[in-house]
């Protein structure tokens, strides 16, 4: 993990002082981190998100706020979900969308990802949303392109707007964050996730509570402002809001637990479990779910789980942050270097 | 008329609190008269002075005529014409208009009409939201210089202005003091 000097350099912006006028603002071209972000920076993401949560609502769901914006969807590293939730994001606001895959993209040929990036910046791309497995990817190109940078997860490093898009369904549902009781289930040393989340709860003033197997759970974790159980019936007791993070098949966390039944057996989320819980709970996942390991069906799909809702609430996030970075700025022009 | 003169500029008072509920009735007594029988009829203010004036407009119709009218809010931000190059994004805010817009007899109101750029922007807006069989246009001041061709139905008074001077109205709603439109020199 980069050192937060380094995060700061980053972030490359002059934050603006704050003074009465209705004006928002937000710091530079990029959102890389949730830990760069200020309080003032994350109720601006989620009052903009309201907005576009009632445009999301509409028959009509195109605004044209971002016409002659370009937005480009970088994914290195595979992903459905998060890549079709900014495209309609993109596409609603009326930017023009390409997606490039890490499999079809020149990358594959050996091409530089700052190379890949200086050239799609040529061809007029305003804004480039990017996925990629090393952390710091996102960081790495922000530095070199003039275009802005959206971090949709760089390896085990940070998603930013999925914490938003967490922060925002928790608000929808009526909980204030201050105070909230939060368990947090999983592998936590490689969950993006978990640790965009961990900055933004904490920085709310949220109680944050770790769960998983001591082989999931980084050393000295306690430093971000969080509490750690290796037992979640324990952790569970009163709980407000269960964070539930993905077992990462792909990502050979199979020498982190004997296997996949054991894992369910002591860290897997039950309705007998669940019901330790505050009776007014809510259940988050970030998707995709593995069913049966760690969430069961009747969790997944009982009375408590928002799942569907943040998948729904993540157009209207990306849709703000993409709103924030780019209808402001001038439109990049397509064209080289002029000699 | 009062003046304050602070370091460089003038602010002068054109319309007091009086003036102005006499020229919001005279808005609400036209849009009543202009909309007999018509069931159809809606009010829709402009985020943020438009609002204030809508509601005032809605309770002074149920208060005299016993005319109970829809209001909405729109925030006209994602329909502007001057986002790029600005320092700061415009914060957004929710549009909130609770009725289906097709085949109303929709009423925009704000509180100053200047170039006409935000009203062009809010008819965008509402067409987003269907197809209202009439759009029409209630101001508390027309300060002309338009540049667009658009006029207002109602119109609370005309004021005359040189294109650099500011015209602000100031609403208790808002927090101030006292009701009063203010022109900045």
């Amino acid at each position: 993990m980069p050192s937060s000097s380094r995060h700061k350099q980053a972030i490359r912006s002059t934050k603006a002082p704050l003074d009465s006028s209705q004006e928002g603002w937000i710091a530079g071209k990029d959102l890389l981190t949730i830990k760069a972000l200020d309080a003032r920076d994350i109720e601006l993401i989620i009052d903009t998100a309201t907005a576009f949560h009632e445009v999301a609502g509409r028959a009509m769901k195109k605004v044209p706020v971002l016409r002659g914006k370009t937005i480009a969807n970088l994914f290195i590293e595979p992903s459905t979900r998060t890549r079709t939730s900014f495209e309609l994001a993109a596409k609603r606001l009326s930017a023009d969308v390409v997606n490039l895959s890490g499999g079809s993209s020149s990358i594959m040929k050996g091409e530089s990802l700052v190379d890949t990036g200086r050239a799609l910046e040529c061809m007029g791309v305003d804004l480039v949303v990017i996925r990629h497995s090393a952390a710091g990817a996102a960081h790495t190109l922000a530095r070199t392109l003039k275009a802005g940078v959206v971090n949709a997860g760089d390896g085990a490093h940070e998603h930013p707007t999925q914490a938003l898009l967490d922060l925002f369904t928790i608000r929808a549902c009526g909980k204030n964050v201050a105070g909230l009781r939060v368990v947090m289930i999983g592998d936590i040393t490689r969950s993006r996730v978990a640790r965009s989340n961990i900055h933004l709860l904490t920085k709310l003033n949220a109680n944050v509570c770790v769960v998983g197997p001591p082989t999931m759970i980084p050393p000295h974790i306690e430093k971000l402002g969080v509490s750690v159980s290796y037992d979640l019936e324990s952790a569970l007791k009163g709980a407000e809001l269960v964070m539930i993070l993905r077992v990462q098949h792909e990502r050979e966390q199979r020498s982190l637990f004997p296997n996949v039944q054991e894992y369910a057996r002591f860290y897997g989320v039950t309705r007998e479990r669940l019901a330790l819980a505050s009776p007014d709970v809510l259940v988050l996942h970030p998707g995709p779910m593995n069913r049966g390991i760690e969430i069961a069906t009747e969790v997944a799909d009982g009375l408590s789980s928002v799942i569907l809702d943040q998948v729904a609430n993540g157009i209207a996030v990306r849709m703000a942050v993409l709103y924030l970075l780019v209808a402001t700025r001038e439109t990049t022009k397509g064209v080289g270097v002029t000699r | 008329m009062k003046k304050s003169v602070s370091v460089g500029t003038s602010e002068a008072v054109v319309m007091g609190r009086s003036a102005m509920c006499e020229a919001l009735d005279r808005i609400a007594d036209a849009i009543v008269e202009n909309h007999k029988d018509d069931a159809m009829m809606a009010l829709v203010g402009i985020r943020t002075g438009g609002i204030h004036l809508a509601r005032r407009l809605v309770s002074t119709m149920q208060e005299r005529f016993a005319r109970e009218v829809p209001i909405g809010t729109l925030d006209i931000n994602l329909y502007r014409d001057d986002l790029v190059g600005r320092a700061r994004q415009p914060v957004l805010r929710t549009t909130d208009i609770p009725f289906d817009v097709t085949d109303r007899n929709i009423v925009l109101v704000d509180d100053v009409l200047f170039t006409g750029r935000t009203i062009r922007a809010a008819m965008d807006g509402v067409m987003d939201l269907g197809r209202p069989a009439r759009i029409q246009l209630a101001i508390l001041v027309d300060r002309g210089h338009r540049e667009l061709p658009i006029a207002a139905d109602f119109v609370g008074r005309e004021l005359v202005t040189t294109e650099k001077q500011m015209v602000k109205v100031r609403l208790q709603e808002e927090g101030h003091l006292t009701d009063a439109v203010i022109i900045t020199s």
